[in-house]
């Protein structure tokens, strides 16, 4: 049954291939001839390897990097469980509340199934969410990881767009009237706003044909954003990490191979995070979702108040704190919109805000002004909710679209560590491991030469 | 975050309207109370589960549809798989048409879902002075108050007072928004035949349906806790294993 299968010699014995085309394996000693033979032909092993163990890391990332590792489990996880809910799952007005609720009662280990993927979603939205502050934080969107960023912002942006239309799926009062929400926002667009709300959910009223294509939306869109992930990680392995100083590595005193110092410091943050996972999968499903979903969607009764889900509240906050339906919509857009500009706005050379003495306390109220807006999000647009929403919401702006340009320039940043392996000691033996040069992509910056 | 369900129910319940101008009621509020399945070591008392099948398959399912759950779903309470059947056969449940186009009853099996009470909501509508009685399999959870607002709705029927006026076809209750719902008071004493010898009064019936109707919105509580318990021990472990493996890692490496 086995065919005549190539043993590859060191000398050459692939004699069907020609050997001209053969790069020379990159495999070191301890590696089998079944890994050599396949390498030959398609190098997943020395690719795998030169990416994920020996490729240089900086020495100094916190824990903190842990979290793009972390919103990949979560990924993960989302699509295997939502793999398995689709197979269940009715995308019609009439049969849709009916086959989640059988998903969650009739079907085997359906409840735990639903329900990974229900608190999957929240786990994503918080690795996410601090992944971006981080960023924002160290200013890992300099250059040269401007495109970095920028596959970065488009993930969240997809990963947003599908979380809303996956939330419309189960058919409930809150997935209707969330609909309905983004539908009206849509059609307040001037002009074309109404006819392209209908265009878009294939009718005058969220119905049938807006289901289907939301469930198509939904599922189609979990594995573009793989897709956009792999871009990430590729644009990530061309400049290497950056790290809490902001500054470039030097030579191979700075780095270690991620396997296995960083896969080891991966793994606490992902036990970590499967923990605080499962405590939300088995002991608090109901902590974060709306009980009102459990109600069948009706379009004859409007809830006393539309409330969204905790990931999507800023947003929501920064909606409804506008008094006009379109501005609102513009605001809230550009509220997630302005991300992309960010390495273009920011006009300081410094990237670490631990060296620059005006950048970290507005970063710190940028990360409040969200957590405020997340809390304005879940109550009623009334009173003093209103009124933070409305603080907070200026905030965010100003950050982006004044503060950043402007602080480049009356900052005066503090003095920049020569290394990262040295930033105060004299030189000393470089651990083992270490001894490996960054990708060509990092390059140190003009600023950080001595 | 269970703050709109309750006034959205009861206001589907309360739909004929009041001539709320002349009065100036409030619902009282309810008295906390603790319930067996209660935090996160919680479990069903099944006794009073299953007594409140009793309550809900004699009295409550005459309006109320539970038509997410199948007669197979019974046997979590520990039914067995006879009783179930048994339960299930005596249930006629549409099964399409004769070859005259007329509506023919089959008995139920355990795969078929629960027997609803009206055809349609307009019959629900029609039979309830306008109000549509909810369906309670995720009632427990939706309502605002939860269980708790269950068991002291159901015993918070009163006379109406003479200076109270109610609209046609309501009934005066101490809990509900207006004090007025078009729901009955449903429990009186030894309307429903406990089997095991539990006195049926009108406070045992309401608290052993609202245990069943819990049970019913969470159907897998139990089995839920008990697989996180397993999973937080390994990770646990895990966890520590994975400390260990990285302190010996980076222990060459100053930091």
């Amino acid at each position: 049954m086995a065919g005549p299968v190539q043993d590859d010699r060191p000398s050459g014995a692939a004699s069907d291939l020609p050997a001209s085309d053969l790069a020379a394996s990159d495999l070191p000693q301890g590696y089998g001839s079944f890994s050599r033979w396949l390498d030959r032909r398609l190098p997943v092993v020395s690719g795998f390897r030169r990416e994920y163990v020996v490729y240089p890391t900086p020495r100094n990332l916190n824990y903190l990097w842990n979290f793009g590792a972390l919103a990949t489990v979560a990924l993960a996880t989302l699509i295997l469980t939502g793999i398995f809910l689709a197979i269940n799952y009715t995308p019609t007005a009439a049969g849709a509340f009916a086959s989640v609720e059988a998903i969650d009662r009739q079907v085997s280990s359906g409840w735990v199934i639903r329900s990974m993927h229900m608190a999957g979603v929240s786990m994503f939205f918080i690795a996410l969410y601090v992944h971006t502050f981080r960023s924002l934080y160290y200013g890992s969107y300099k250059a040269p990881r401007e495109v970095l960023w920028l596959t970065g912002v488009l993930l969240l942006v997809l990963v947003m767009i599908t979380a809303f239309a996956g939330y419309v799926l189960p058919w409930g009062q809150m997935s209707y009237w969330g609909a309905n929400v983004v539908s009206n926002a849509v059609a307040s667009i001037p002009g074309i706003g109404h006819p392209l709300a209908i265009w878009l959910q294939g009718g005058e009223t969220i119905g049938d044909a807006a289901l289907h294509r939301y469930y198509a939306l939904h599922f189609v869109l979990g594995f573009l954003i793989l897709g956009a992930v792999v871009l990430h990680v590729a644009a990530l392995h061309v400049t290497g990490s950056g790290n809490p100083l902001g500054i470039e590595v030097k030579g191979p005193q700075d780095t270690l191979p991620f396997h296995p110092y960083y896969t080891s410091k991966d793994a606490i943050g992902v036990v970590l995070f499967l923990i605080a996972f499962a405590i939300l999968v088995f002991y608090l499903p109901d902590w974060l979702t709306q009980p009102d979903n459990y109600v069948e969607a009706n379009p004859y009764s409007t809830p006393s108040d539309i409330t969204s889900e905790w990931y999507f509240a800023p947003f929501y906050a920064v909606l409804r704190a506008v008094p006009s339906k379109f501005g609102g919509l513009l605001l809230s857009a550009g509220s997630v919109l302005v991300l992309f500009a960010v390495p273009w706005l920011d006009t300081s050379p410094v990237h670490s805000a631990r060296f620059r003495p005006l950048f970290r306390p507005a970063m710190v109220l940028l990360v409040l002004a969200f957590l405020v807006l997340l809390a304005c999000g879940m109550h009623r647009p009334a009173g003093i909710w209103l009124a933070l929403a409305r603080i907070a919401t200026l905030y965010w702006f100003l950050h982006f679209l004044v503060l950043l340009p402007l602080l480049g320039s009356i900052e005066t940043p503090l003095k920049l560590p020569d290394s990262i392996g040295r930033p105060v000691l004299p030189p000393r033996p470089a651990p083992a491991g270490a001894g490996l040069a960054m990708p060509r992509g990092a390059v140190s910056q003009p600023l950080e030469k001595n | 975050m269970r703050r709109l369900a309750a006034p959205v129910l009861v206001a589907a319940l309360a739909t004929a309207s009041l001539p709320a101008a002349a009065q100036q009621l409030q619902a009282l509020p309810v008295t906390p109370q603790t319930w067996s399945f209660d935090g996160a070591t919680g479990r069903f008392d099944y006794a009073s589960v299953q007594r409140g099948y009793a309550v809900y398959s004699q009295v409550c399912a005459s309006c109320h549809s539970l038509r997410q759950m199948t007669y197979g779903d019974l046997s979590a309470l520990g039914l067995d798989a006879d009783q179930v059947h048994d339960i299930a056969a005596g249930q006629p449940v549409p099964a399409g048409t004769d070859a005259t186009g007329n509506v023919v009853l089959r008995a139920a099996t355990p795969a078929d879902h629960l027997r609803l009470p009206y055809p349609n909501d307009a019959a629900a509508r029609a039979a309830n002075a306008g109000a549509l009685p909810p369906d309670q399999s995720r009632l427990a959870t939706t309502i605002q108050g939860g269980p708790t607002f269950i068991q002291a709705y159901l015993t918070g029927f009163r006379d109406t007072p003479a200076t109270v006026t109610l609209g046609a076809g309501m009934h005066y209750n101490d809990y509900v928004p207006g004090n007025a719902i078009a729901m009955p008071d449903v429990l009186h004493d030894a309307h429903v035949k406990y089997t095991d010898g539990t006195r049926a009064t009108p406070a045992q019936m309401a608290h052993d349906v609202t245990s069943f109707l819990s049970w019913v919105a969470q159907p897998h509580l139990e089995e839920r806790r008990r697989l996180g318990v397993r999973v937080l021990v390994y990770l646990t472990l895990l966890l520590g294993l994975v400390v260990v493996v990285k302190r010996r890692t980076w222990a060459g490496v100053r930091s």
